[in-house]
């Protein structure tokens, strides 16, 4: 493609797009424009507003304030239907697809016009010839891999002949080759004029792909670049940030690698039971006393399975597992917290929490055991009160009652509340996920105080998170995750966001590694 | 045996299979919008007493088959608007339904117990029905046979060949989506709802039209669950339910002459075959869980809010 035409009418142009959901602010005056035939890429970390900003020009959700212009005139997409009618075609990252139905019937329930599934299947079988895509119009959707799906909702997408293709992370569910024949068919595209919005995380795939990108961070537009013109590492610069951490830890410089190892997971190898999930290969690590250990990684790179083998809702070989030098693998998560494990999920409702059940009873279901809130089977109730009481007094969570659902708390205040019951049960080792997902500014810092304190108390303190703002703040090692694979753990006084942001891009270690000492001289601060 | 012992026992499996494939059939096509209506057994009580009434006052066997079609699509309707209306549970709401059938049904026919109603009259093909064995079997029915045969095969149609089958199955099978493509979700449920309980209705007619032209109390004798069942058992295709309905109309029936000709088993663990044979065959089909759930709509029962 010739992008030396720019001085033609942009596809789509957003400008001043801004839109506020109640505690977070998740596009905040982004501008940009996509040309006829450009592949334009959208980069940014989970949660830099990516998906909002899609959803908007789609026309499934309504931005606050902004102007959209399509082919140099002003328009108002309210729904997915006027998306469609101005030629806007959308591949979803959670497929939409009926299982039930064979291929074509699902792509005749979306198309206007005569009934009839043998013109319709000749229809899918000249795109499906002519892009390379193979599609089987009589075949039943639920037998088909995810890659087949994928090409499904293309092919869908081609037959309303748009005019700018929505690809929300396409490659996170696909395999190397089945990837590599998705961007022959993108390029194919673009050479025919159709714009392309590509949605990802993926560096490399942006490298290789896109003409422009535009880079978000927390609802900020933060760079736009020419990724070819660009390195992977100056572009996750732009993704992650250059904030720098401040501890808030007194004795922050105290090493505790030396001390006693607690907890040990050693080849833990696990094939995931979800049908799309991500299977683990060969975690290793070792905790330390007083350590806060994080765990980096973008969603979906084998963090639900990891947690799910850790908090015991998965049994694995005994021996993979180890706290105080015995195996655990096989306790389930009752056993485990007797041992001395707790857990916060990353679902505060309906996983962290009962919604409908009262505070005490939620706090009397995990803290039973090692509260010792029973007595003679039967619950004490007084126990259980006074349990809740601290753990609202402790973590000052704003709460109507201690017989008040736990659903009616805010998000802030339930994961404190969450977080304060585990912590007050004086785990061993205590297992976070996300612990100040979604939760505003002040819980955190109250959560971020208590897992500190924690550590210093002696207990061994795990954290998953996406958030690596958060990890380089209170931990004092780091790994990342990504494909199921956990990198080597690396100190956080001498961890370097970069290279971070790269590992969890999915970037190769060894080609990493060149690149880190190419540029050595530009990042050494 | 000789062919005019065999011909007569197939009629009677024909016969008792008859009410089964109406029942069966309309929860197919209920089930395969997303709705789980359990109240089929009293939805053909209903269908049955009504239409009983309708052929007692005016002697009329296709008016009587009309009322007994709007009875149950009326039994019907209250459903529908208790579960996709207000959101009602649909499995308490259907065996509610049931337990109210029963009762209306009864409170009905009070006067019509010892009434005596001739049974439906024969259609004959002429000529094809002289021809021996297939001629009885095949040509010279009441129209509600005909008619079931009818209904099976449209409703194949419907279901494979037509955009609005396509829908339908497709609101089945993930509301959420297809509200999203701009379908209505609630109408076409309600739609499905009802041509259940026609159909039902129907079913219920024919037992008191034909089956045993009379009213008793409770006389589907739990017909309706066997129908429901026949629908998993059909793995929710048309043509099975027909082969399974005449399966277990064959099992009443050799239930019946095991009887008759004095089997020296209680004849209370012969009446229960045809259920027994039903939970087997159940468990039988659940055990390959993809054959089951390779057809089963997805959103089975599940309440449809538009607004969440």
């Amino acid at each position: 493609m010739n992008l030396s035409q720019s001085n033609t009418t942009p596809r789509l142009r957003l400008s001043g797009i801004t839109k506020a959901f109640p505690g977070c602010l998740a596009n905040d005056n982004i501008d940009f424009a996509v040309m006829p035939g450009e592949i334009h890429a959208l980069l940014g970390e989970n949660g830099a507003g990516k998906s909002t900003l899609v959803k908007i020009i789609y026309g499934l959700l309504k931005a606050d304030r902004g102007v959209i212009e399509w082919e140099g005139k002003h328009v108002s997409i309210d729904n997915p239907a006027a998306a469609r009618a101005l030629g806007i075609g959308m591949v979803f990252q959670h497929f939409s697809l009926f299982e039930a139905l064979t291929v074509a019937e699902n792509i005749a329930l979306s198309l206007d016009g005569a009934y009839n599934l043998a013109a319709l299947s000749e229809k899918i079988a000249a795109v499906s010839a002519s892009y390379g895509l193979k599609v089987d119009p009589k075949r039943w959707v639920h037998e088909l891999s995810v890659g087949e799906r994928q090409r499904v909702e293309i092919v869908r997408c081609l037959l309303q002949t748009p005019q700018l293709l929505v690809m929300d992370e396409p490659t996170s569910v696909l395999t190397p080759q089945e990837v590599d024949k998705l961007f022959e068919v993108l390029r194919r595209l673009s050479s025919e004029g159709v714009s392309i919005l590509y949605i990802s995380h993926k560096l490399d795939e942006i490298k290789a792909l896109c003409h422009h990108a535009t880079i978000l961070r927390q609802g900020r537009l933060v760079g736009e670049v020419v990724p070819a013109e660009e390195t992977a590492l100056s572009m996750a610069q732009l993704m992650v940030g250059e904030q720098l951490a401040e501890p808030l830890r007194a004795d922050a410089d105290r090493d505790r690698l030396d001390q006693e190892v607690l907890f040990q997971v050693n080849e833990l190898t696990l094939p995931s039971e979800q049908p799309f999930g991500v299977d683990l290969h060969a975690i290793n690590f070792e905790l330390n006393r007083g350590e806060i250990f994080g765990i980096a990684g973008v969603a979906g790179n084998g963090q639900n399975e990891l947690l799910a083998a850790l908090s015991g809702e998965v049994s694995t070989p005994p021996e993979t597992i180890l706290l105080n030098r015995q195996p655990i693998g096989r306790y389930s998560p009752t056993q485990r917290r007797s041992a001395g494990i707790t857990y916060v999920p990353e679902e505060r409702l309906g996983h962290g929490a009962v919604p409908d059940m009262a505070l005490h009873e939620n706090a009397f279901l995990s803290g039973f055991i090692r509260r010792r809130l029973l007595r003679h089977g039967m619950i004490d109730i007084l126990a259980r009160n006074r349990f809740a009481r601290e753990v609202c007094d402790a973590f000052n969570v704003k709460h109507s009652g201690i017989e008040s659902a736990a659903g009616s708390l805010s998000g802030g205040n339930l994961q404190k509340y969450i977080v304060g019951r585990e912590v007050l049960q004086k785990p061993t080792v205590f297992i976070a996920a996300q612990p100040t997902w979604g939760v505003d500014a002040g819980a955190a810092a109250v959560i971020h105080q208590a897992l500190l304190d924690l550590a210093d108390s002696g207990s061994v303190v795990l954290i998953v998170s996406q958030d690596l703002d958060e990890l380089l703040l209170i931990s004092d090692r780091i790994a990342v995750i990504s494909g199921g694979r956990l990198s080597q753990a690396m100190p956080t006084r001498t961890a370097d966001r970069n290279r971070l942001g790269m590992l969890m891009g999915g970037m190769k270690a060894g080609t990493l590694q060149e690149e880190v000492e190419a540029q050595g001289v530009q990042h050494a601060v | 045996m000789n062919s005019d012992v065999l011909v007569l026992t197939l009629l009677t499996v024909i016969s008792a299979a008859t009410p089964l494939i109406f029942a069966a059939t309309g929860e197919l096509v209920a089930e395969k919008s997303g709705v789980l209506n359990l109240g089929v057994e009293g939805m053909m009580l209903v269908g049955a007493v009504s239409a009983f009434l309708a052929v007692t006052e005016t002697q009329s066997a296709l008016f009587a088959c009309l009322v007994a079609l709007i009875a149950g699509a009326g039994m019907a309707l209250i459903f529908a608007f208790l579960t996709l209306t207000l959101h009602a549970n649909q499995v308490a709401t259907g065996l509610a339904l049931t337990i109210f059938g029963i009762g209306l049904s009864a409170l009905v026919g009070q006067d019509l117990v010892g009434v005596a109603y001739a049974g439906l009259p024969k259609l004959t093909v002429p000529v094809l029905a002289d021809i021996p064995i297939i001629g009885p079997l095949l040509f010279d029915h009441n129209f509600l046979i005909y008619l079931s045969i009818v209904v099976v095969f449209g409703v194949l149609w419907f279901l494979q060949k037509s955009r609005m089958g396509l829908i339908l199955r497709a609101v089945g099978e993930s509301h959420d989506a297809a509200h999203a493509i701009g379908y209505r979700v609630v109408l076409i449920r309600y739609l499905a709802t009802l041509f259940g309980g026609g159909m039902a209705g129907l079913g219920g007619a024919y037992i008191s039209l034909s089956y045993s032209p009379m009213w008793a109390e409770n006389m589907t004798a739990g017909r309706g669950w066997i129908a429901l069942a026949l629908v998993v058992f059909a793995t929710w295709r048309p043509v099975r339910v027909l082969l399974g309905a005449y399966l277990f109309g064959g099992i009443t029936i050799l239930q019946l002459h095991a009887q008759a000709i004095g089997v020296s088993i209680p004849s209370e663990m012969l009446s229960m075959l045809p259920y027994l044979v039903t939970i087997i065959v159940l468990v039988m089909i659940s055990r390959d869980s993809n054959r089951v759930l390779g057809n089963a709509p997805a959103c089975l029962g599940k309440p449809f809010n538009a607004a969440a």
